[in-house]
């Protein structure tokens, strides 16, 4: 790293209280969802409210018994899982042909590709709908994936990436004699590897956190994903405040894990898409 | 961000031998043989598109065309949904909502830059931590989120207005007083989006060369003059960017409408419901719970023109102040 040019002019401490403020008010909603989420009924309505929880863990559990949360959970590893593996197999090829490949047609056909990325998906909703009713996939984990395996984004997001490899990469290999299968998968995915890990995370991050397909297609609480599962709780009755916040805590939490596990990934993912996209 | 990949370019550059002479070089015998396989390679998601998504949209059009009867089948009524729809109160005041959220919704990218500009001051320390702090609700599940600012917006029992009542201000009951529900719903949005925005816009920041800062504060230029003459400028494909972004997501709110003001019978029990309900979130009432199937695609054609009209106003104004470098 360079020297920075200048002494930074005063209002140090001014940034910090600023950020400071600003990191409290992003953070805060969190920690009084946690502590809310430890009490008792009694004590999370209480006026003026107590700040300190009665440690009530078992609400952790009543969101069990509110919910088939284990199910909703696993639906929701499920579907995430399907439609990242599926994204970055199909995308990834589909990416490599358009980036690396000449044949007649590449242009347009890429045209018709974006076209998709400009249409916002309730556009697409009710046909797709009315083809999982045909299919007799409405309530089941089908449906959850399928439309999901497919992604012009993806496709988009990937040929950026190809196209920026070497050219002599290609042409190596082919004097080797690999066809463009072996080169796709021995040469091209392997170096891929920074834009395949974006696109990953970014498909995790909207497949854990979709809402409004999965509250379409499955209405059966067994087969809802987590967000349709807890969504479904609003409104339906006294609300138990400390419950939710227990339940909607434990929904979020595996991204947020993830987040902190592969911080400079998610927030490279997302510059990246961002220069990119 | 593009580091990343010249990053892997450059590791690769090296690896690979010297570019073969010319007469060695040798195509894959059959030009047709490389058309296959890309056609190959290219066919699932193609197919995937096509059948999920491509067909669906003139689907949708087509629908927007007909009116469904309460046993599925539909019929062709011309242009009566579109008639109906420009005379709609409901659909008249969702249209209005959705574009106050836009438009309320653009306050967040001038705080967004504000955070970015004190994260990119030089030797500052915690950045990391204070962009995973501001990062966090970018990566919470939506259905949360919504329900703990319900929880903390909660008129009588909420955070907020007990933190107001030590101000000795007595708080409205937000998210269902039609007065401040639609503002609450924003302030959440920006709130969720804000994390986002600051990582654009500290990449866009972090990519302008230091020189450029070193040779105007030679000629005199203070902090501020420096922000308006270099920054922003140099910022503006990613504000640019960001605001697109913005105004297209907002364009489709629906999941903080869907869990904080409820759906079907609890959003009608809600007195400010009409002030918060988008065009999405009719949709998916019209779609999905009245089964008005032909009405909701002309609903969502309609706003599929507003986003096109609207982001076509930001291409032709972006000539104007987008600077590429």
């Amino acid at each position: 790293m360079a020297e920075p040019p200048r002494p930074p002019r005063g209002g140090r401490t001014a940034t910090h209280v600023t950020l400071l403020i600003g990191a409290a008010v992003m953070v805060g909603p969190f920690l009084w969802q946690f502590l809310t989420s430890l009490k008792t009924l009694t004590n999370a309505t209480r006026v003026p409210p107590t700040f300190l929880p009665d440690w009530r863990w078992s609400n952790y559990g009543d969101v069990f018994e509110l919910l088939p949360f284990g199910d909703q959970f696993l639906n929701t590893v499920l579907m995430t899982a399907a439609r990242t593996a599926g994204q970055l197999l199909f995308c990834s090829m589909a990416a490599y042909a358009f980036a690396r490949l000449r044949f007649p047609g590449r242009g347009l056909l890429f045209g018709v590709f974006l076209s998709v990325l400009m249409v916002p998906p309730p556009l697409f909703v009710i046909p797709q709908y009315e083809i999982m009713a045909d299919l007799g996939w409405l309530n089941s984990l089908t449906a959850l994936i399928v439309p999901g395996l497919f992604s012009a984004f993806g496709v988009f997001l990937l040929r950026q990436f190809f196209l920026g490899l070497p050219k002599e990469l290609d042409e190596a290999a082919r004097l080797d004699g690999a066809g463009p299968l072996r080169i796709y998968w021995s040469v091209m995915l392997p170096l891929a590897r920074p834009g395949l890990l974006a696109l990953g995370i970014l498909t995790v991050l909207w497949s854990w956190n979709d809402l409004f397909w999965p509250l379409i297609v499955n209405t059966d609480p067994e087969q809802m994903t987590l967000s349709a599962g807890l969504a479904s709780l609003q409104g339906q009755f006294q609300t138990d405040y400390p419950v939710l916040m227990a339940g909607s805590l434990l929904a979020s939490l595996p991204v947020i894990v993830l987040f902190t596990v592969m911080q400079r990934h998610f927030i490279q993912g997302i510059a990246f898409s961002g220069n990119k996209g | 961000m593009t580091m990343t990949v010249t990053g892997a370019a450059d590791d690769v550059r090296t690896a690979v031998p010297a570019p073969v002479p010319a007469r060695r070089r040798r195509r894959w015998r059959h030009r047709g043989a490389e058309a296959a396989w890309a056609y190959l390679l290219i066919a699932p998601t193609g197919l995937g598109l096509a059948v999920f998504y491509l067909w669906p949209v003139l689907q949708t059009g087509y629908f927007s065309f007909t009116e469904w009867g309460p046993f599925g089948g539909h019929e062709w009524v011309g242009l009566d949904n579109y008639r109906t729809l420009a005379a709609d109160d409901e659909v008249l005041t969702a249209l209005r909502n959705t574009v106050a959220y836009t438009l309320l919704g653009l306050l967040g990218i001038p705080l967004a830059v504000l955070f970015a500009a004190l994260l990119n001051r030089p030797r500052l320390r915690g950045v990391s931590v204070y962009r995973a702090l501001f990062f966090l609700p970018v990566v919470t599940m939506p259905v949360a989120v919504a329900m703990v600012w319900r929880w903390l917006y909660n008129g009588d029992y909420g955070l907020i207005n007990y933190l107001l009542s030590l101000a000795g201000v007595d708080g409205p009951h937000w998210i269902a007083d039609p007065a401040t529900a639609l503002y609450a719903m924003v302030a959440v949005g920006i709130w969720t989006s804000l994390g986002y925005n600051i990582v654009i816009f500290l990449a866009g920041m972090q990519s302008i060369p230091r020189e450029y800062y070193e040779a105007a504060s030679i000629d005199g230029a203070g902090a501020l003059a420096q922000f308006r003459r270099i920054t922003l400028p140099l910022l503006s494909p990613s504000l640019f960017f960001v605001s697109v972004l913005s105004v297209i997501g907002s364009l489709q709110l629906f999941d903080l409408v869907y869990v904080m003001g409820g759906s079907g019978q609890a959003a009608r029990a809600n007195p400010a419901f009409p002030r918060i309900q988008t065009v999405v979130h009719l949709f998916y009432d019209k779609a999905f719970y009245t089964n008005d199937r032909g009405y909701a695609a002309a609903i969502v054609m309609a706003l599929l023109v507003l986003i096109v009209v609207l982001t076509a106003i930001q291409f032709r104004l972006q000539k104007r102040w987008v600077h590429y470098g």
